[in-house]
């Protein structure tokens, strides 16, 4: 259906925003008309979010101005938003969890009316009922699923009057079924002569729903289109641009080796929303193996799970360790195992022939091991399901893992750079104290080697800057030489030095034989950098493409193409 | 427009600081103290009638801080005794502070473990013959006890999730009547009062005081290495800073807090040992004083570090003799030395404000040129 | 009177020094502030009061004497709750530290005033007014009086404003989730002062209570600060719900009096041995039962039964 009226609520004029030294914004001009639904289309860091909260009050503009009904406004926080009738639902709901759903719309509303619960529920169900929401109005918010709670964010924005919705990605945590409601309730009220905005990435969605659509990229606007007379083709060239070459060495994968097979890996997070949906790869060493994918399309919950952090309701995770040739020793096996062992015919001596302890003393067996004439024949193959951190540890697998949230969960804030490089090691020796002479020295080396930018190694790590930040991080993890290494988002807000020596840390990893496994977000890098990418879309694996041959669009197609729909 | 900028832009704007240098820290807590050293004279004008009668003995008001606490050898010792036990105390919570374990039940623990030890030389003192043996069962009923008054939070916290303060908070006050009930069964005499026992006494080295702040100051630096230098220190400080990160490598959280409140409530019972066998030698429902809340503070000022604690429990011990000796002096209540410390601890906390936050305030002239 | 009556009367009237100071707590609390210096702000209450009537009660008529030093002692003790929420919510110093250094000056200051008191001119004849309309009674109803019924309907006040207005429903919403308050534009400022100001206020008229009407006597105020800690608990008991601690002080109340007045009771049951020991055990058990409901609550983990999520946390905006 076309807008029926054009005329303009809503008009950015050349609207610019900084965070330090990033740019999120750029001189974006943008409109949004009575009654339509207008995409604001991006990849992620394109500032769609960052632009949008300017117009419903977080953010204050450095520049530009905005325009209500062609009035110039001033908006400088939530309060004032909706003053000018805009409401932002948000991704991450602001609800109070114990309050019921029409406790949550009425909060904070200023009326002159006496305060009546039963005529604030009345009003919710007729608000939900016009629209066509399902809403039970004394439901608590803690018993809600998400689309539920995110039904309740829509309503507190409409019982406040607001003409103007800016939805931040709403379909991102719903089921296909629930999108389809959420679209029929949207349309309806751009029947009635709401202006909605959604910010999106989704191209299937902006097709369906909305009447125009604007596209950002790289915090400027490339556009503005009717959705009638483009495509898919034509909107994904906007949304990612032309390829940039990236300079990033690639060598060859040589020796490719079976590291870590992902099988069937399942998973739930704590609201009982499945994240991570039958889940097959294998990641060889001497590869870097990318995961491409719209944030929170499972990314982090794979990388949790494979850590230990993250319980999987279905599913193996095999860690093939590389031990072929080698010979076995005490570090790693007791002499019960290595008995056992023996006796399944896992061993061969220097000579090649099968080892059989059958009739040997055990000192004789000790001798043996310590002489390095016990081989495997094999590499040794270990299910990490179900392991806890440490006991993965406590294996002896090496597997690193560099997480999204640095400060939050990587590292300890408050803590110097040295007690932060003991945080994987503290553990070594026997000793009641710690010892902080190696960490020590771990972080006077990586200060050097990763040029890390800090006053001492005695300076809490909170105090660096994001990159160095990251460098401490990086550097802790690459420095146990791990068999595999999982980075997730290794590169998001570091400048473009720190990039590119990240970039030479991952593949000085991969040149030694490691399995890395590389969450990114950006396509230019993925292709660059990575041998093999894992594109995942709402918790599934869309598909496993090579790096040197796909295209960009391709995998942004991958990335965005909705297979449940298609069931 | 112009307008319009305005509320944008606050009369005070409060934003986080990076770090002060230690110097200016120092400074602005020594001027929060002074300031309430000043504020008690003021309040000591209108509550100390002897005072108001006659303004010229401030300076004798003043010089009661040094009297009460220094005046002579003897005093000087009690003073030293009453920093150790307060430190003690201190010293015990530390870990569980460390670890954001609001544990406010020293109180509790530290009379079960006066109970314990007083208890075991009132019942069993005569017929243990061994002073040593009957002081090691002291001590290790001592610190059972607090460890077990200590770890029932601890366990509830890490099972189930339990409200830890308030928990420990009602702690206090079942031991408190606890001891009232041992003393009712005990003393038969029903004057529910535990005489002066002659038995189960730490000895007396230089002086009857000296082997408790002796015990205490070693206490300290034990504590320091292993609160600073031990894995189980690192662990702790981890689990405080961030469960995500401790969970991230592997640290079992729920053993770390039911290990360390086990640690804490056991050092809190060895308070109670020192306050039962070496101070007190008897046991009483005010055995501890309030002192188990005061150590809450004492470890608070001190960011919880070990060392930090001899100056802040030193700090509150002298205003509190301070206030003693002035209300004696001055024929008051000896309720004045709450005032006193109260007075001074809104100070101190209160000025760690300007040591974490900086203060911006908008210049108003300057705007109002503008808009002229 | 009936001795069991006589009793349950005076329970019910001892229990309401735990109604002002828990209602005063959960009002508190309710805005994100777990305030522990609810005790020394209970013992200003009782001194700010006490103070008005040794200063007024020779020259003010009796009418206007009972009001005003009852709106003296809400003040005094508002001013106490005025200095901690600077400390707490502008200065964002730790809670637990500056509620236990309230509780050391409230009750030390409260100890000075106290002992410079004339108990003949504050309390002998005011008294009296304080215990109409049963003031000439000897049983336990003399204890029933003004300030009794003030306290029952305090705490029913505080229900309905806290679950039936809006009002409450800001107030609640602060206490759990401060930054989604402050992001539909409620002055969570604003909020936390008012309501710590106003429920010190009423938690100081607990200890005013006590003195001057509940017991009368010139000794009164050394308890005081035990109270308070109890009023603490009792806010437990009551599951953040005012009108619920009318029920938990009358458990208090009874377990209380029972101690006190246990030879009495023990005379009119055959099977109850009463010894030296068993006021302590009767004493201890309001902390265990609030432990048990405390332990129980979080088990069960009914989300409206648990403490306010965000008690305990200094807000700042800018942290988000």
């Amino acid at each position: 259906m076309q807008a029926q009226n054009n005329d303009i609520v809503l008009e950015l004029r050349g609207i610019s925003k900084t965070f330090g030294s990033i740019r999120a914004n750029h001189d974006v001009n943008f409109d949004l008309r009575r009654g339509e639904i207008l995409s604001l289309l991006g990849e992620n860091g394109s500032g769609k979010t960052t632009l949008m909260n300017m117009v419903s009050g977080i953010y204050y503009p450095d520049a530009g101005q905005i325009l209500v009904n062609g009035e110039e406004v001033s908006i400088a926080s939530p309060h004032d938003a909706f003053k000018y009738k805009i409401g932002m639902i948000h991704q991450h709901f602001k609800l109070v969890d114990i309050f019921t759903a029409a406790e949550n719309i009425v909060l904070g509303v200023e009326s002159e009316e006496k305060f009546n619960m039963n005529e604030v529920n009345k009003r919710v169900l007729e608000i939900s009922e016009k629209y066509g929401f399902h809403i039970d109005p004394t439901k608590k918010i803690y018993d809600m699923s998400v689309s539920e709670k995110q039904t309740v964010e829509i309503i507190k924005v409409l019982y406040r009057g607001a003409d103007i919705l800016i939805l931040d990605e709403p379909t991102a945590v719903l089921t296909p079924q629930e999108v389809q409601k959420l679209f029929a309730v949207l349309r309806n009220m751009r029947n009635d002569g709401k202006s909605i905005i959604i910010i999106t990435h989704k191209l299937h969605e902006v097709l369906a729903l909305s009447d125009r659509v604007s596209v950002l990229r790289k915090g400027e606007s490339i556009g503005t289109v009717n959705t009638k007379e483009t495509s898919e083709s034509k909107l994904t060239e906007m949304m990612v641009g032309k390829k940039v070459t990236l300079n990033i060495d690639r060598s060859d994968v040589t020796n490719a080796e079976e590291r870590l097979a992902i099988q069937n890996l399942t998973a739930f997070n704590q609201e009982g929303v499945k994240v991570l949906d039958d889940i097959n790869f294998t990641a060889f060493g001497g590869e870097i193996l990318g995961i491409a994918g719209i944030a929170g399309s499972g990314q982090r919950e794979l990388l949790e799970a494979i850590a230990g952090l993250q319980p999987i309701s279905d599913g193996q995770i095999i860690f093939h360790r590389p031990k072929k040739n080698l010979p076995v020793t005490f570090f790693h096996k007791s002499l019960f195992e290595i008995k056992e062992m023996a006796k399944e015919g896992k061993f061969h001596d220097k000579e090649g022939k099968p080892v059989s302890f059958v009739g040997k003393t055990t000192s004789t067996i000790v001798k043996e091991v310590n002489d390095g004439n016990v081989i495997f024949n094999d590499d040794e193959i270990m299910n990490l399901r179900d392991k806890t951190p440490l006991q993965i540890r406590e294996l002896g697998v090496r597997l690193s893992f560099v997480p999204e949230d640095r400060l939050g969960m990587g590292l300890v804030g408050n803590m110097n750079l040295t007690d932060n490089m003991m945080l994987r090691s503290y553990r070594k020796g026997k000793s009641v104290f710690v010892n902080r002479k190696n960490p020590e020295n771990l972080a006077t080396k990586v200060v050097h080697d990763l040029e890390v930018v800090t006053p001492s190694i005695k300076t809490p790590v909170r105090r660096l800057s994001g990159g160095n930040v990251q460098k401490v991080l990086v550097g802790r993890e690459i420095a146990s030489a791990p068999k595999v290494l999982m980075a997730a988002y290794p590169v998001r807000g570091l400048d473009i030095n720190s990039s590119y020596l990240i970039y030479n840390l991952l593949n000085e990893q991969k040149k030694n034989g490691t399995a890395v496994i590389f969450v990114g977000e950006d396509l230019d890098v993925l292709l660059a950098l990575c041998d093999r990418i894992v594109v995942m879309n709402s918790g599934c694996v869309s598909e496993i493409v090579d790096a040197r041959s796909v295209t960009k669009e391709e995998v942004g197609f991958l990335m965005t193409k909705n297979t449940k729909e298609a069931e | 427009m112009e307008n319009q900028n305005k509320k944008r832009e606050p009369l005070l704007h409060i934003t986080k600081r990076a770090v002060m240098p230690v110097w200016q820290q120092a400074l602005i807590r020594a001027g929060a103290i002074l300031s309430a050293m000043i504020l008690c004279g003021v309040l000591a004008f209108i509550l100390i009638p002897k005072l108001s009668a006659n303004p010229s003995r401030i300076g004798e008001f003043y010089s009661c801080f040094f009297k009460g606490n220094f005046k002579t050898v003897e005093i000087t010792w009690a003073f030293f005794k009453d920093v150790a036990v307060l430190l003690c105390i201190s010293l015990a919570i530390t870990p569980a502070f460390r670890m954001k374990f609001w544990n406010i039940g020293a109180e509790g623990q530290v009379l079960v473990g006066v109970l314990a030890a007083e208890g075991i030389a009132y019942l069993y003192g005569s017929r243990i013959q061994s002073n040593f043996v009957l002081l090691l069962l002291m001590l290790v009923a001592a610190i059972v006890s607090g460890a077990l008054w200590g770890v029932i939070p601890a366990v509830f916290k890490a099972k189930w999730g339990t409200n830890e303060t308030l928990f420990t908070l009602m702690m206090n006050y079942v031991a408190t009547y606890l001891v009232i009930y041992c003393l009712s069964k005990w003393i038969t005499s029903g004057s529910m009062v535990m005489p002066k026992l002659q038995v189960g006494v730490l000895p007396s080295f230089v002086n009857q005081y000296f082997s408790t702040i002796l015990l205490v100051l070693t206490l300290t630096v034990v504590l320091y290495f292993y609160l600073n230098y031990s894995k189980h220190g690192y662990e702790i400080s981890v689990v405080g800073e961030s469960e995500n990160t401790a969970k991230y490598i592997g640290i079992d959280v729920k053993k770390v807090i039911i290990r360390t409140m086990i640690l804490s409530g056991a050092l809190c019972g060895f308070a109670g040992f020192l306050i039962g066998a070496g101070v007190n030698n008897s046991v009483s429902d005010t055995s501890v004083g309030g002192r188990g809340f005061t150590a809450i503070m004492v470890s608070w000022l001190a960011k919880f570090s070990p060392l930090f604690m001899l100056l802040t429990s030193a700090l509150i011990v002298f205003l509190d003799r301070g206030a003693s000796e002035i209300a004696s002096v001055f024929d008051v209540t000896g309720a004045l030395t709450d005032i006193f410390v109260g007075l001074t601890l809104f100070f101190v906390i209160g000025c760690e404000f300007f040591i974490n936050y900086r203060l911006h305030i908008r210049n108003i002239f300057k705007k109002e040129e503008k808009a002229a | 009177m009936n001795a069991w009556l006589n009793f349950f009367i005076d329970a019910l009237a001892f229990g309401a020094v735990f109604i002002y100071g828990s209602t005063g707590e959960i009002i508190t609390e309710k805005a994100g502030h777990l305030n522990l210096g609810i005790p020394g702000i209970m013992c200003m209450g009782g001194a700010g009061g006490c103070l008005f009537l040794q200063l007024f009660a020779k020259t003010l008529p009796s009418v206007l004497l009972v009001p005003f030093a009852i709106v003296a002692s809400f003040l005094m003790a508002a001013l106490m709750g005025l200095i901690y929420s600077f400390m707490t919510v502008t200065l964002r110093a730790n809670q637990n530290v500056t509620g236990l250094a309230m509780t050391t000056f409230g009750s030390g200051l409260m100890m000075t005033i106290m002992s410079r008191l004339q108990a003949t001119v504050y309390l002998n004849k005011p008294k009296k007014m304080f215990r109409f309309p049963f003031a000439a009674r000897t049983d336990a109803l003399q204890r029933i009086g003004v300030m009794f019924f003030l306290a029952i309907a305090v705490a029913v006040v505080a229900s309905y404003l806290l679950y039936k207005t809006k009002l409450g429903l800001h107030l609640r919403a602060i206490g759990e989730n401060p930054a989604t308050a402050d992001a539909v534009g409620i002055n969570v400022t604003r909020y936390k002062y008012v309501a710590t100001c106003i429920g010190s206020g009423i938690a100081g008229l607990g200890g005013f209570y006590y003195i001057i009407d509940y017991m009368g006597s010139q000794e009164a105020y050394k308890s005081i600060e035990a109270f308070g800690w109890l009023a603490i608990a009792l806010v437990i008991f009551a599951l953040w719900r005012p009108h619920m601690t009318i029920l938990g002080s009358f458990v208090f109340g009874v377990l209380f009096c029972c101690s006190s007045s246990i030879s009495v009771i023990a005379s009119k049951i055959s099977w109850f041995n009463v010894t030296m020991s068993t006021t302590p055990i009767l004493k201890m058990l309001p902390y265990v039962v609030t432990i048990v409901v405390l332990v129980i609550s979080s088990i069960r983990n009914k989300r409206e039964n648990q403490p306010p999520a965000a008690l305990g946390v200094s807000y700042f905006r800018e942290d988000r």
